[in-house]
């Protein structure tokens, strides 16, 4: 099978905002960059799918030179090659319609996507790449079984309070969730390994984006919290606020 | 010109989200001079459709067919594409539940529409569509506009108030052809039906790994039955095993915005933050006063969890005449 991994770099989870002089980016200067890490069930599922039915799997991201770093992680984990879509500074045009363009040159049997990236947090862009690509598609997907002689998958998607089991031919797009396996962490072969394997870079499509971010706001603080008694004593209290206060019990 | 609101339901059941969808495309209807329609897609729901006119949608189209009796991306997409044509409609709203998750971007391709996911503010200035969503976990609002002619935006559950008001709807079943589907869902497991779908409960009582032991969970599960709540996690608890990843709350779990979210010995990391931050009230307890979790909290206790959520449990039953 030929997989195609879409994986990005974000700001880490632990990342404090800063907002940039222009008031609508986030100030990057002092961010530590990891691969989203929705995206690593997507390469770990990527690479265990190649090492039992064979075939070759190829990262694509979109993003700027830095990106570099954590797409040699990714073939350090095990991916064969790589693809990145260079762009400078914020990337203006439409990112799924730049992923899908690429996807279209690779011949691939399944693409797969994370759940989010956890810049944005969207959720969209595997179902905007799947439509776009014409192609079947089921995100949030937690256990993954593939039979490609069969041409087939089933996969099994997390809804509010239970899975739906789904089946459909390949070649499909999957969106991934945690759950569906633990991601590897390199070894040091692998470290090795991936600096020789191919990265090609390359001009994105650039089409316009259909969304224009006019702000970036920081949530209003919090206003200092009530303090209740210690221990048992500050139960009543408890109760009493939550019932005269803020009237939720 | 419209404003159509998709109205997801299971089993023949509404979604609470369905109704916040109607409710929020109706008042946005209203502030930019157009009409309101909801759409319902499923198997046998011609009948439940008239009940959205109560949530202010004039007119409700109906998209029924034996094979929607499951949810499918394709073929609710399809159906969904068929009532935006009929209504003519310039905006589409959705819940973002799983289903309006994995929908309103395959109906935004299809409409070559812009989409805004997981909104939580929404405005109308100078006849155009304001939105406001969170970004990196909640740490940042994007205050954002849909470039393109049609537009698709999905709301998160429980910010927007769903709200009654007298009206009749229109019901117009549309026939349509539907093309065959390939992802097809061979079948649906819920493991919960009883209790509150954590994305909709109005109280959330979640528990960390301050409650020491899996035994001790009952105290918790007492606490959110009193209540009449449903039950969080964090993340430690559901990798010790100790809960189910169905009720992880965070960045990885489920994002959540109760009116009151409790939690009970969870140290308050970025990464559970992320899924509660816009709870409405707050109640932490936790026995180290300087436990992060106080910081964003209305109301702490610094305590024992196992010696106070009893005592708790036993004085809202009381106040509940119980
Ligand atoms: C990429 C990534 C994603 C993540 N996603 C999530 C996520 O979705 N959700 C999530 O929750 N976490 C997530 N985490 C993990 C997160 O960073 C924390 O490790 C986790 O939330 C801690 O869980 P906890 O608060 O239960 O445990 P701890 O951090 O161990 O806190 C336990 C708390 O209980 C208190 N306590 C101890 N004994 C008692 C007692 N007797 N009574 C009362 N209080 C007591 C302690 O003071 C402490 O504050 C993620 C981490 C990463 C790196
Ligand atoms: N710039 C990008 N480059 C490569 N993949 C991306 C990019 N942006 C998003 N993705 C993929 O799309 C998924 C969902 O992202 P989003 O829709 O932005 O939340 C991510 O988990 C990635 O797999």
């Amino acid at each position: 099978m030929n997989i195609v991994v879409c994986m990005k770099q974000v700001p880490d989870s632990e990342t404090r905002v800063k907002i940039g002089a222009d008031g609508k980016s986030l100030d990057l200067s002092s961010v530590n960059f990891v691969i989203n890490p929705h995206d690593e069930f997507a390469i770990e599922e990527a690479i265990r799918l190649k090492e039992k039915h064979g075939g070759e799997v190829t990262v694509l991201t979109l993003g700027p030179d830095r990106a570099e770093n954590d797409i040699r992680k990714a073939l350090a984990m095990g991916a064969d090659k790589a693809v990145l879509l260079r762009t400078e500074g914020d990337f203006q045009g439409d990112v799924a319609i730049a992923l899908a363009e690429q996807i279209k040159t690779m011949g691939s049997d399944l693409v797969l996507f994370g759940k989010q990236a956890i810049d944005e947090d969207s959720s969209q862009t595997a179902q905007l790449v799947a439509e776009y690509l014409d192609l079947p598609c089921v995100t949030v997907v937690v256990k993954l079984d593939a039979d490609p002689a069969a041409k087939r998958l089933t996969a099994e998607r997390e809804i509010e309070g239970g899975t739906e089991v789904v089946e459909l031919p390949l070649p499909a797009v999957i969106g991934t969730q945690k759950g569906l396996n633990e991601p590897r962490l390199p070894n040091l072969k692998g470290i090795m390994a991936a600096k020789k394997k191919p990265l090609e870079k390359k001009e994105p499509v650039n089409q316009a984006s259909k969304v224009e971010t006019v702000g970036l706001e920081l949530p209003p603080p919090r206003a200092a919290g009530k303090m209740v008694s210690q221990g048992l004593d500050g139960v009543p209290e408890l109760v009493r606020l939550l019932h005269e206060e803020a009237k939720v019990i | 010109m419209s404003v159509l609101a998709f109205a997801e339901q299971r089993n023949n059941t509404f979604r609470k989200s369905a109704f916040e969808a109607v409710s929020q495309a109706k008042i946005l209807a209203d502030q930019l001079g157009k009409t309101i329609s909801a759409v319902v897609v499923g198997s046998n729901v011609e009948n439940m459709a008239a009940e959205l006119g109560k949530y202010g949608a004039s007119k409700v189209y109906v998209v029924q067919d034996p094979t929607l009796s499951n949810y499918s991306t394709e073929g609710y997409t399809q159906a969904v594409c068929e009532a935006v044509a009929k209504a003519e409609a310039s905006i589409v709203v959705l819940p973002a539940t799983a289903m309006g998750k994995d929908l309103g971007p395959r109906v935004a391709g299809r409409l070559k529409a812009g989409i805004a996911s997981d909104v939580t503010g929404l405005t109308v200035e100078g006849g155009r569509l304001q939105i406001t969503r969170p970004m990196m976990a909640g740490k940042v609002f994007q205050k954002m506009i849909i470039k393109t002619e049609k537009q698709v935006i999905s709301l998160r559950p429980n910010v927007f108030r769903a709200t009654e008001a007298s009206g009749a709807a229109k019901v117009e079943v549309l026939s349509v052809s539907l093309n065959p589907i390939r992802a097809v869902v061979k079948e649906t497991r819920v493991e919960s039906s009883k209790k509150v779908e954590l994305t909709e409960a109005d109280t959330i009582v979640s528990g960390g790994r301050g409650l020491k032991a899996p035994e001790n969970w009952d105290l918790l599960t007492k606490l959110a039955e009193a209540l009449g709540g449903a039950q969080g996690a964090s993340r430690a608890v559901v990798d010790a095993g100790w809960r189910p990843h169905e009720e992880q709350v965070g960045q990885t779990g489920k994002t959540v915005s109760p009116q009151l979210y409790i939690a009970v010995g969870i140290s308050g990391a970025i990464q559970h933050l992320a899924g509660m931050s816009s709870s409405k009230t707050i109640v932490a307890i936790n026995n180290d006063p300087e436990a992060p979790i106080f910081k964003i909290s209305d109301y702490g206790l610094v305590g024992d969890a196992l010696e106070v959520l009893p005592e708790l449990t036993k004085q809202i039953l009381k106040l509940k005449g119980q």
